[in-house]
């Protein structure tokens, strides 16, 4: 049982008091604590009494009290936002006045709008187009490095893409057209299908039956050709690829180009006008034309 | 030091430290907590907000079931960056019908709270079977396996007793709503049933996996189209100094 003694046999002079219990005659000295622990207790009981009179803090009946120095994290939202576009004021402005196609004749001007569409590119579109815009080949989103376009490639064309998107409801504007699912929907017979198929591919060059092929002229003429042409060179103003070349939205086998006469493609693409600045769509579109393939 | 040494009587009385330590502990969180229940401040009042259709809350025990909130958040900080990437910082409002909230406290992925919309149901499908195919950088798993679950009859009754369970907690849930759950369910994947945005405004009703079944793909898609797409953020602007 504990000694109440705190000066037992083996406390020295000098020594701190023990808390004054004892166990088998081992005792425990009473130390203050650290100063320095002591002053930073007491520093932060003031500091926090100072947070709550600059910070908001203290619930009320129906909002806590708002502080001396009025924060609020939406507010400084607002702020960093109006702030970063007060920065680039100038420049924004200048791109909105500047016709697209006219941008770039301004070369400082243009350099800002392609650094400026990177970035958004890189947050907004890159998902679908790949990091470096290559799209994903073969898996419905267009490359953008080339120059075939599915609906234009001038630079108004593109920045009306990016506004209003493609073959969505949230945009009148939205680029709109729908290819028959000539299978599904049972527009053309299996055997028709196969002959189309087989002369779409003759188009390219692909290897193909040449029987099918020339069976299929006449299916291709009558169903195809008033959006893709009547060579296959497709039609930027119905967004009807362009199908006597190498490149494939969704693949050129045989077994793809019939699934896709059969039930159709509609790849479709959301608007950016309530995502983006004006400017930004314009700096987007400025990046993408020079990616390579804009006209 | 009359004081202090009083304060040796709590140190050397485990009971009594006990008691004291929980009064504190209950004083501290009671001043946190409880405002949050009256402040008029803490929830704002948006239009737009609805309870979960029943095709949604199959989604959302799935995206639970999976474990996505580990690597996925469903809040977007009032920060520039954010909402500069993922839109509209996040309304305390647009949780109101999540139970538990999906906000999470980590992001390996982007943030999900406005994915609604942002991308097509097609490359939804294509990367939950593989994500590197759209993402090559993406380290997410596959989650291709939804395309081969198929959802029945069974798993709508189960979401039905969901919906039961959120009208008790007070979700806005009609009798009619209750009676049709079984229909909707089905309708939403159906591009010519019976119009489900009728009773959830703003839900996506179409095919969303493309295959004729209905799967854990569908609902997963169903859930993710509408995410962050219910407040109209052109008509309602929030109270900056909150």
């Amino acid at each position: 049982m504990a000694d109440n003694s705190k000066t037992s046999a083996n406390h020295l002079k000098g020594d701190p008091n023990t808390t004054g219990h004892s166990w088998d005659g081992i005792e425990e000295f009473d130390n203050p604590m650290p100063r320095w622990w002591v002053w930073i207790f007491i520093l932060c009981v003031i500091w926090a009494v100072g947070y709550w009179v600059f910070f908001p803090a203290w619930p009320g009946m129906n909002k806590a009290t708002s502080g001396v120095l009025g924060y609020a994290s939406r507010a400084q939202v607002v702020e960093e936002i109006a702030a970063f576009e007060e920065r680039h004021d100038v420049l924004f402005a200048q791109i909105l006045e500047t016709e697209p196609s006219e941008l770039a004749n301004n070369e400082e001007l243009h350099r800002f709008a392609v650094n400026a569409g990177a970035s958004v590119f890189a947050a907004q579109c890159s998902q679908c187009h790949g990091a470096g815009g290559a799209g994903v080949q073969a898996g419905g989103f267009p490359n953008l490095l080339d120059d075939d376009w599915l609906w234009g490639g001038t630079k108004d064309d593109i920045v009306q893409t990016v506004t209003y998107g493609i073959r969505n409801e949230d945009y009148l504007d939205a680029r709109y057209s729908q290819m028959p699912a000539f299978g599904r929907d049972e527009l053309l017979s299996e055997e028709e299908i196969q002959q189309a198929t087989h002369f779409v591919l003759s188009l390219s060059g692909s290897d193909h039956d040449a029987q099918l092929a020339s069976a299929g002229a006449e299916v291709f003429d009558y169903n195809c050709s008033s959006c893709h042409g009547a060579g296959g060179e497709g039609d930027n103003f119905l967004g009807a690829p362009a199908l006597n070349d190498q490149i494939w939205l969704y693949g050129g086998s045989e077994e793809t180009v019939y699934q896709t006469i059969y039930n159709s493609r509609f790849g479709v693409m959301p608007g950016f006008t309530d995502r983006l600045r004006e400017a930004e769509i314009r700096a987007v579109a400025a990046y993408v034309h020079q990616l390579g393939g804009g006209e | 030091m009359g004081l202090l040494d009083h304060h040796g009587k709590i140190e050397r009385h485990a009971t009594l430290l006990l008691v004291l330590s929980f009064l504190v502990v209950s004083i501290g969180g009671i001043v946190q907590i409880v405002p949050l229940f009256y402040l008029d401040n803490t929830i704002e009042k948006v239009e737009g907000m609805r309870p979960y259709s029943p095709l949604e809350i199959a989604g959302r025990e799935i995206y639970r079931r999976e474990g996505c909130y580990v690597c996925h958040s469903q809040m977007v900080r009032p920060m520039r960056d954010e909402v500069e990437r993922y839109g509209h910082y996040s309304l305390a409002a647009e949780s109101m019908y999540d139970h538990p909230f999906q906000w999470g406290s980590k992001r390996t992925g982007p943030d999900l709270a406005r994915v609604g919309g942002r991308y097509s149901d097609d490359w939804h499908v294509q990367h939950m079977i593989k994500p590197q195919s759209v993402v090559p950088e993406s380290i997410m798993p596959s989650y291709g396996f939804m395309m081969n679950r198929e959802l029945t009859r069974k798993d709508a009754e189960e979401v039905i007793d969901i919906m039961g369970i959120y009208r008790m907690l007070g979700h806005p849930y009609t009798d009619e709503m209750m009676d049709v759950a079984m229909t909707d369910f089905f309708a939403q994947v159906d591009p010519f049933g019976d119009p489900v945005a009728d009773r959830y405004p703003g839900a996506q009703q179409r095919n969303f996996d493309g295959q004729e079944a209905v799967t854990e793909m569908d609902a997963v898609i169903a859930y993710l189209q509408m995410l962050g797409t219910l407040v109209d953020f052109d008509t309602f602007v929030p109270d900056a100094s909150r």
